[in-house]
């Protein structure tokens, strides 16, 4: 069977090679390097612009945008028909093509968070391989720690005052540095669909500005997402331990320290959701105004078969019904929790109405195509294509943020 | 003390100043402009499909297939056939059931998933066929949007793949407006037609056009002012594919209409 | 002072050092930029020579004709004249050295190819005589009747198998089975 052939029913005329090629795995994609992207945004708004509000979030969403980061390699990987091929990106790059950076650009960014972690977490890291190095008979996994530690700590304990102030200045320019790489990283992942010319739909010049916004919106959201479930998990694990260790935070202590955050957080995502969908808007009533050629079947497209999820899922429930969760006074956990849930969910929708949608009609301008999503896999190509290995791609990162947690601890204060 | 606004001017002043010379070594660069007039190369292989010949008897495609190894049952093709059906009431009826790798032995045009219109006669306007394939383009963007180098444009004009350099992500098949790559059933790699690279290397023509009983489809040396294909090009009212999209294609075709998609 | 400030900078050089050395040793050694500039020629150039060694499957009529100029000659003289052999032979590749890799399509669907009649006014198509397959003789071989090298003279007998047809076409008209039948040809 031809690859594609499985998922893709058409409709009137389509060129006989023409199939949905870019599937399920390309709307991961850009939805993780989003999440990437936005959460690292977050950090830096504290590390950087010295918003002290998100003190909270800040490192939390550091080491989960670390976390994050081999996920939006994830989904590459299982699309890639040759993905034993997919270093000679890094070997031989072309670079008229907007791919062809995700090598470089990746692995800068990958780098740039590494180090800002390294000099977050450096007195930790010294402090643990010291702790161990002082235990005789260690056993094995204290054996396997401390192996960890000292060659984490890179062969460096000094930890003294000023060698830690010099760390905080180091995260300080290295967030600021991130930023810029954080952006490019997604508005390339933008400009990788608003450079080909050959799709309507795609080409157009906002599309990498239109991607960072809603990256930072959904990174921010998953961040408070997140950071909600922990804190809850917290504040459950607190309630039981208070009663034997009172000089630990109280439930209360952490729930307004939670809903403090929370709300300062939910602010920064409202502006950047309006930049976001001020963006997308401009794009869709320009695209309706000039009515160029391909009009006819994007309105089509737009209007009639995707409305569902373009108006009320992504716009609907994914925009507009948060908008009036957050603004609404008197925010509330629970609320919150809806909120950053739904916006989440609208801006996977607005990657897959690009990814899918623009492959929703015939370049032909002739005809439709529909995806059919491979639920069910009965084979490797529609396991890594269908919902299965999506849900892997989202799965992953939260058990990689696990294990992160185990050896950088987000809670604990360091400094 | 410099004040900011003269730091602003001038250093505009100094950044327009070095950008001027720069520029103009590009502008009028004699080589480059010789380069681009005349490539200074012997050999552009380009292609001329009369759409008034094609009967749509599909045996090109039946070649390609079998010739350039494309599994013969895969609904894929290097190349197909396009029938065109213009009605009184001034629709157009498109289909291409198999690449018209069969021929178009039904007269109701195929409009997917098992459904079929049927036309009458006396209701047509206008009908003909359309033969595709690979355009080369001068400015292939499928060529240009490959991370990696695994597909290329050889001197004489011809867009190839690499097969064991190909990733397999798929950006050059969204790149082509024309909808002309794939990927192979069995190597799992971008394929496209490259005008039987094989047989005009060995001055042999394309399968498809030794296959085609009509003279529908010739393929040529544009460099070669004495080759018939040329001749037809340089005097005749000849039309290309999707002009717009700036790829500056090199198959021709005698007798494209508006409703040609 | 010796900064660890810098450390994460070795680390960091390190990898790109393992990079380019992964670099050396994976990309082929020709892999360079071709005659079309960075943009359209950044290509392994022998691959260009992996191409070129295709194995050429349809040879031609003119190959054929070496061995087979009586039939050659037959059909460049009849209407059919532009048909090549292997369109209905199939390709000759490996026909020489096994004359039974052919495989000959005698299906009433390929000669409908051409000759399904379609009423299409602004095609070469429909000037073609042609026919409608669910009316004209159904399920009868269109070469019982009609000589395929030689349109103008009929067809293989029913005393003759189809896999033997005559080298020379000088077929008994009685014997015909659709001899002086109407043809809804247009």
């Amino acid at each position: 069977m031809v690859h594609g052939e499985a998922w893709t029913l058409k409709e009137f005329f389509t060129y006989p090679n023409e199939y949905i090629y870019w599937t399920i795995q390309i709307v991961m994609y850009p939805f993780m390097t989003g999440l990437v992207a936005g959460a690292f945004v977050l950090s830096s708004l504290y590390h950087v612009f010295g918003v002290t509000q998100l003190k909270g979030i800040a490192r939390f969403s550091l080491v989960f945008s670390f976390a994050l980061l081999p996920v939006a390699m994830l989904p590459l990987m299982l699309h890639l028909q040759q993905p034993q091929r997919g270093i000679e990106v890094m070997m031989t790059p072309h670079f008229t093509s907007a791919i062809a950076a995700f090598g470089i650009v990746f692995s800068t960014y990958g780098m740039i968070v590494a180090s800002e972690l390294w000099f977050v977490y450096r007195k930790h890291f010294v402090e643990n391989a010291l702790k161990l190095r002082e235990i005789d008979d260690r056993n094995l996994s204290e054996h396997l720690w401390h192996l960890l530690y000292t060659v984490l700590s890179l062969g460096t304990t000094d930890i003294s005052h000023e060698a830690l102030e010099a760390d905080e200045r180091a995260v300080k320019k290295l967030a600021a540095a991130g930023i810029p790489v954080a952006c490019f990283l997604h508005g390339y992942a933008g400009f990788i669909f608003g450079s080909v010319k050959a799709n309507a739909l795609w080409m157009t010049p906002l599309m990498p500005v239109i991607f960072i916004c809603s990256a930072v919106v959904s990174g921010i959201a998953l961040c408070i997402l997140t950071y909600i479930i922990t804190m809850e998990i917290r504040k459950f694990l607190a309630q039981r331990r208070h009663r034997e260790h009172p000089e630990l935070p109280s439930p209360d202590e952490l729930k307004s320290a939670e809903l403090h955050v929370v709300t300062m957080t939910t602010k920064y995502l409202v502006m950047f959701l309006v930049a976001a969908i001020t963006l997308e808007l401009l794009d869709l009533i320009f695209r309706g105004y000039t009515a160029m050629k391909s009009w006819d079947i994007l309105r089509s497209v737009i209007y009639e078969r995707d409305f569902v999820n373009i108006f009320v899922i992504q716009y609907g429930l994914g925009n507009l019904l948060p908008f009036i969760i957050f603004l609404t006074p008197g925010l509330t956990i629970r609320r919150a929790l809806a909120g950053t849930s739904l916006v989440l969910l609208g801006v996977f929708m607005m990657r897959w109405n690009v990814v899918i949608g623009g492959q929703a009609f015939s370049s032909s301008l002739s005809g439709f195509m529909h995806y059919v999503l491979p639920v069910w896999p009965d084979s490797m190509e529609t396991y890594k294509e269908g919902l299965m290995g999506a849900l892997t791609v989202a799965i992953v990162p939260f058990c990689l943020f696990y294990l992160l947690n185990k050896v950088m601890p987000v809670f604990k204060d360091t400094h | 003390m410099i004040s900011r606004r003269d730091f602003c001017k001038k250093s505009l002043l100094v950044a327009g100043g070095l950008t001027i010379p720069l520029s103009a070594l590009e502008l009028f660069n004699p080589a480059r402009l010789e380069a681009e007039k005349t490539d200074g190369k012997k050999l552009r292989w380009v292609f001329l499909v009369d759409t008034h010949k094609c009967v749509g008897c599909g045996f090109c495609v039946k070649a390609c297939k079998t010739e350039n190894e494309v599994p013969y049952d895969a609904n894929v093709t290097r190349t197909w056939i396009e029938r065109y059906v213009i009605t009184k009431d001034g629709k157009t009826h498109i289909d291409s059931p198999k690449g018209g790798r069969d021929g178009f032995e039904d007269s109701r045009i195929d409009v997917g998933e098992g459904t079929f219109e049927e036309i009458k006669n006396e209701e047509i306007n206008k009908a003909f066929f359309v033969p595709k394939l690979c355009n080369q383009c001068d400015n292939p963007p499928c060529v240009q949007v490959c991370p990696v180098g695994a597909t290329y444009q050889t001197k004489d004009g011809v867009v190839l793949v690499d097969r064991s350099w190909c990733i397999g992500c798929g950006y050059c098949v969204m790149g082509c407006p024309y909808g002309v790559r794939f990927f192979h059933p069995v190597h799992h790699v971008a394929e496209k037609c490259n005008f039987c690279y094989h047989r005009i290397s060995q001055g042999m023509q394309t399968a498809c056009v030794d296959a085609c009983p009509f003279g529908a489809r010739r393929i040529g040396n544009i460099r070669d002012p004495n080759d018939p294909v040329t001749k037809v090009i340089m005097t005749e009212r000849v039309n290309v594919l999707k002009e717009e999209y700036g790829t500056t294609p090199q198959v021709f075709y005698l007798g494209l209409t508006k409703e040609v998609k | 002072m010796k900064s660890h400030v810098w450390r994460p900078l070795y680390v960091v050089l390190a990898v790109i050092a393992t990079v380019l050395v992964v670099r050396k040793v994976l990309v082929p050694p020709d892999f360079g930029i071709g005659s079309r500039g960075y943009m359209y020629g950044w290509h392994r150039p022998s691959n260009e020579a992996e191409w070129q060694k295709v194995t050429v499957k349809y040879r031609t009529s003119e190959y054929c004709k070496t061995c087979h100029a009586d039939k050659y000659q037959e059909i460049k003289t009849s209407p059919h004249a532009s048909i090549s052999c292997e369109n209905c032979h199939g390709p000759g590749l490996r026909h020489p050295d096994d004359p039974r890799a052919l495989n000959i399509d005698r299906s009433r669907e390929l000669c409908a190819r051409c000759h399904f009649r379609l009423e299409y006014p602004t095609s070469g198509r429909g000037k073609i005589r042609g026919i409608d397959p669910k009316t004209h003789n159904p399920g009868l071989d269109c070469v019982t009747c009609h000589w395929p090298h030689d349109p103008r003279k009929q067809g293989h007998t029913p005393a003759k198998t189809a896999a033997t047809p005559p080298s020379q076409n000088t077929v008994s008209k009685t014997s015909n089975p659709c001899e002086r039948r109407g043809h809804d040809i247009a």
